[in-house]
């Protein structure tokens, strides 16, 4: 019955303020420190001595980062400590931690966990441990940004109808255990629990098999499309400040789809110049405006450079009126010149805020993290129970399933279940 | 001249019982006030001991030697293992009892207590000196000195029972409640509240027609309650199952207007595990009948309990609804149905030995703290008696937690989390499930037990011999065999290989009959240890998973956090967490975890601030 000795779990969290920054140090603190380094690609460093190296994930780089070695005890943490000083942009920084969960043994440490640990292993002294009165203050305010953002938040909501379902499911479970004596319920398997838990298990699988932090990591994808020869690759170039697309007078110049990433006060956009809408006269413009089209059903948003509402796209359209040096406008378009830079303030101000629209708001990247590592271990949980034959089992997954949830929600405990419980069931003689 | 005693425990049921008995295991004198001597170990409600989450209450509390196990088998006259055909973690024994056998097996188990005296009284004052419990003054004006008091009043503070519209001061029908001392406690600053719960009808079982019934006989297994009973003894009875149907459920819906529940009367919650039958109708309609267990009270006596219609509708309707099920057209009812409210102390009060925190000395045990049922007040009772004797003679406390028992789940629940219902046991309230179950409660807990003082040579020696036992089965589980030899003997496990015994046994196709085809020696070992080794493999995976949440739990658990901590000068806590941590005062680290609401940087600032006022 005596537990052996448990190693403690390995923390990383972002421990600078939120991107984009200069740079965005990103801590790990535990036994598997080291290991999550080399899973990263980087060979081990000598102990405290700063280094350039290549984190990878699966084979793409990440990031080219300065990274360091605290050996335990004599690090901060008192435990072997990594720090990964990154390029503090959002994406960068929202790979990495994604990364960092994929890694065996790692989870995302909890608010002021590294302090904990630091005053555990006696590397605290009493006047720095005063610095988490502020660490409180900066919870509590994080806490009411989330639970702002949270409203209305589709990802809590839908965070929440699990956790209702996956109570359910228990309850459904600990009466057939609990209960079994009375008659009320069945000593068997609850009808329907096995088709439900796996329905569960599919839906919260499919929404993590969805890139996470993709407008992040990938930018927003805006798409400048229109009619043959409306400049739209002029206006890329002008985006762009050099000259991505080959640009002519002649319509149908652009024939495959041209993607350029960039940053627009802070915020990532991926530009895709593409061709001209129009029956195409040969197959190779046929495919190009096939491409044209399936970058549209892709796009964040579009920029519209046809008739204004005659755009194809369901997402957000950007009418622009271009060629406003040559004297053309539209009611209800941006009138923008690419030749005289005429309107592109406004155009950048426009897609500044479209893309404030689209992105996740600030600190939402972080719990989405924890969101989506503590949701890996539910959908594990999960399989787990409708897999095992032995009800005990498949509730003790459960429980561990719930465990998971209440680390993204922060409520927690047996109560919830037995409330789930009595609902539900009339029970008791 | 005033009696002087160690222990003075008032309430002579489950909790009281078994606290006397502790504290005297222990070593202590002890007083065991009671109104009658002939009341003390009565079964109040139910005449079953044991059932789902309880039965390893009561496994547990024998393993320390306490009285219930035992006792039940002595008035065991039906048999029934709970969920047989679920993992052993959530088995349940249970028992029904002969009312008057398990009666006086309690009352000559007290009667042969080394150090112990039975006092027939009623408490009326406790006497309290600079917050630190003396004794106390019985109604006829005799003292008691003693260094601890324990009470275990059950529902007799302040309890009002109720007969459909009318009702009446008391605690069981025909006994006086103890409404002095629940005004002591309410001056003393002790948050009271009000609870109900509520009984059948009695039926006379002369008056049922039985043939016209399913029976449910008593199982054909030979495990007791405690593993100190070498047998059954007692001849073994049946019960019966009957239902209630559409005329019961418009019988209960015509006079919802004459239950005191449904008028208003009652204040107090009552549990939602138990309810009445009226709640159950009210609640849901939607249901063509609910079961009722017909379980006969004794072995020479007629009466029947009908479990399953809790009431307090006005004896012609119980009537009513009792003649509208099938077998019972033609009953009688010997006692009516009632509802009890009665006033509990919010347990947030207590520390994990259930002493109260506020005055030194004084310890709370059984339905006092919000519980219901024998089994959580005899385990309350233990920890209590233990804990106050320990204390006494200046010993350190014997404390459970929620990795080791049912009891520190139970205790831990009380102290951190309080009361909105009538405290019960279910297996769901235990996180650590799979290691706890009721077929390893000694192995779990009787070293403990023998560590703390308070068991008998004849028990030590029975725990001896079984770990023997266990250790020879072990012997022989590390033999290797391979996947092919397994499926010959018909165990048809799903991987390959070379694996000991006992790495084989996490695969459910190698049960206890295949087992003993792969190694027939093993028919020579105790069964019941075979089970418990066969269990203990077969979950070891999952145990193993479990153990860095335990091994957290442990950590967070060996930090104590001082008694007077001053949660309000804590920075950055927010209102209601110290609102929160001021009514529960977490005597661990880890009990502050479990409080709603606290975070883990609220945590680490808690902790900071008690090395800081320690330093």
């Amino acid at each position: 019955m005596t537990p052996g000795p448990v190693e403690a779990d390995t923390i990383y969290a972002l421990s600078s303020g939120a991107p984009p920054a200069a740079i965005a140090i990103v801590r790990i603190s535990g036994p598997r420190a080291d290991a999550a380094l080399q899973q990263l690609g980087v060979p081990l460093p000598e102990a405290r001595r700063a280094r350039l190296g290549e984190l990878r994930a699966d084979g793409d780089l990440l990031d080219r980062a300065i990274v360091l070695r605290f050996p335990g005890p004599n690090s901060s943490t008192g435990e072997d400590l990594v720090e990964l000083h990154l390029h503090g942009g959002r994406a960068v920084v929202a790979a990495a931690l994604e990364a960092l969960s994929r890694v065996d043994g790692l989870r995302p440490a909890g608010p002021g966990e590294f302090t904990r640990r630091a005053f555990d292993n006696g590397r605290l002294d009493l006047a720095e441990a005063e610095g988490l009165a502020d660490l409180l203050a900066a919870e509590t305010e994080s806490q009411r940004r989330a639970a702002l953002a949270s409203v209305g938040g589709a990802v809590s909501r839908q965070v929440e109808k699990w956790r209702g379902e996956v109570l359910g499911l228990s309850a459904a479970l600990e009466a057939a255990l609990d209960f079994s004596d009375e008659g009320e319920v069945g000593e068997a398997w609850p009808a329907g629990w096995h088709e439900a838990c796996e329905a569960l298990t599919q839906d919260i699988a499919l929404w993590l098999s969805r890139p996470p932090a993709e407008r992040l990591r990938d930018g927003i994808r805006i798409v400048i499309s229109g009619p043959p020869n409306a400049g739209k690759s002029s206006l890329l170039n002008c985006l762009a400040g050099r000259r991505a697309a080959i640009t002519s007078a002649r319509p149908g110049t652009t024939r495959d789809v041209i993607e350029v990433p960039l940053a627009i006060a802070g915020r990532p956009f991926l530009i895709c110049d593409t061709a001209g809408l129009r029956q195409g006269v040969d197959s190779v413009e046929r495919e190009g405006v096939a491409r044209a089209e399936a970058g549209i059903a892709q796009a964040d948003a579009v920029l519209w450079l046809g008739l204004p509402g005659e755009c194809p796209a369901s997402c957000a359209v950007i009418d622009v009126a271009s060629k406003s040096d040559l004297g053309r406008t539209a009611a209800g378009a941006l009138a923008v010149s690419a030749v005289t830079g005429e309107g592109i303030d406004g155009l950048l101000r426009t897609l500044v805020s479209t893309a404030d629209a689209l992105l996740p708001r600030e600190g939402e990247t972080a719990l989405n993290a924890r969101q989506r590592a503590a949701l890996r271990d539910v959908v594990t949980a999960l399989a787990e129970a409708a897999s095992d034959g032995d009800m005990l089992v498949a509730a003790e997954m459960l429980r561990s399933a719930r465990v998971a949830l209440d680390r993204v929600t922060g409520r927690g405990g047996v109560e919830d279940m037995l409330d789930a419980l009595f609902s539900r069931f009339c029970i008791g003689k | 001249m005033p009696l002087k005693f160690d222990i003075i425990v008032v309430g002579g049921g489950h909790s009281g019982c078994e606290a006397a008995a502790a504290a005297a295991r222990m070593g202590a004198t002890v007083a065991l006030v009671s109104f009658s001597r002939d009341q003390l170990g009565e079964m109040s409600c139910n005449p079953a001991i044991g059932g789902l989450g309880k039965g390893h209450l009561v496994r547990e509390v024998d393993a320390f030697d306490g009285l219930i196990g035992v006792a039940a088998d002595a008035a065991a006259i039906h048999y029934r293992m709970l969920n047989a055909s679920k993992g052993a973690a959530v088995r349940g024994p249970r028992v029904q009892a002969d009312r008057r056998l398990y009666k006086a097996a309690i009352q000559s188990a007290i009667a042969t207590l080394p150090r112990t005296t039975v006092v027939e009284g009623e408490a009326a004052l406790l006497h309290i000196r600079d917050r630190r419990v003396t004794g106390l003054s019985l109604a006829d004006g005799r003292e008691l000195q003693g260094g601890a008091v324990i009470l275990a009043t059950g529902t007799f503070l302040g309890a009002k029972l109720h007969f459909g519209m009318a009702s009446a001061a008391g605690g069981r029908v025909g006994e006086r409640a103890a409404t002095a001392l629940a005004v002591q406690l309410r001056e003393l600053g002790l948050p009271v509240a009000r609870l109900k719960t509520g009984t059948p009808p009695r039926l006379d079982g002369r008056t049922i027609d039985w043939a016209a019934l399913d029976r449910q006989e008593s199982d054909r297994a030979d495990w007791t309650m405690s593993p100190m009973t070498a047998r059954r003894a007692l001849p073994q009875l049946f019960c019966a199952v009957t239902r209630t149907n559409s005329t019961t459920h418009d019988i209960i819906r015509a006079n919802l207007d004459r239950s005191p529940l449904f008028a208003g009367v009652i204040e107090g919650a009552g549990p939602r595990y138990c309810p009445s039958i009226e709640d159950k109708v009210h609640r849901f309609g939607d249901r063509d009948g609910h079961q009722i267990f017909l379980e006969p009270e004794g072995l020479d006596d007629s009466t029947v309990y009908p479990n399953g219609i809790s009431t307090s509708l006005p004896e012609d309707v119980q009537l009513a609804l009792v003649r509208s099920m099938a077998g019972l057209e033609r009953a009688e009812i010997l006692k009516p149905g009632y509802a009890v409210e009665y006033d509990h102390i919010d347990p947030r009060v207590l520390d994990g030995a259930l002493a109260v925190r506020s005055v030194s000395g004084l310890y709370l045990a059984g339905q006092i703290n919000g519980t219901t049922g024998y089994e959580e007040a005899a385990a309350q009772g233990l920890v209590a008696g233990l804990n106050a004797a320990a204390s006494v003679a200046g010993q350190p406390p014997v404390l459970f937690d929620r990795a080791d028992s049912y009891i520190g789940v139970m205790v831990d629940d009380l102290t951190t989390q309080g009361v909105t219902e009538p405290y019960r046991m279910l297996t769901a309230r235990a996180e650590y499930r799979l290691r706890l179950r009721a077929d390893n409660a000694q192995a779990r807990l009787t070293p403990k037990a023998i560590a703390a003082g308070c068991v008998s040579p004849a028990r030590i020696s029975a725990f001896q011999r079984s770990r023997s036992e266990r250790e020879s089965i072990e012997g022989r589980l590390r033999a290797c065999h391979t996947a092919a030899d397994l499926r010959g003997r018909g165990a048809m496990v799903r991987d390959t290989g070379r694996k000991t015994l006992m790495e084989w046994l996490r695969f459910p196709e190698l049960d206890a009959g295949a087992l003993l085809r792969v190694d027939p020696l093993l028919a020579e070992r105790d069964p019941a240890i075979l089970d418990e080794a066969i269990e203990d493999h077969r979950y070891a995976p999952y145990v193993e998973r479990q153990s860095a949440e335990v091994a957290r739990l442990r950590r967070d658990e060996s930090l104590i956090l001082p008694d007077d901590l001053d949660y309000m000068t804590i920075a950055g806590l927010s209102a209601e967490m110290t609102e929160r941590l001021c009514a529960v005062r977490p005597k661990t680290l880890g009990a502050a975890s479990r409080i709603r609401g606290i975070t883990p940087a609220a945590l680490a600032a808690i902790l900071v601030h008690s090395r800081r006022a320690a330093a």
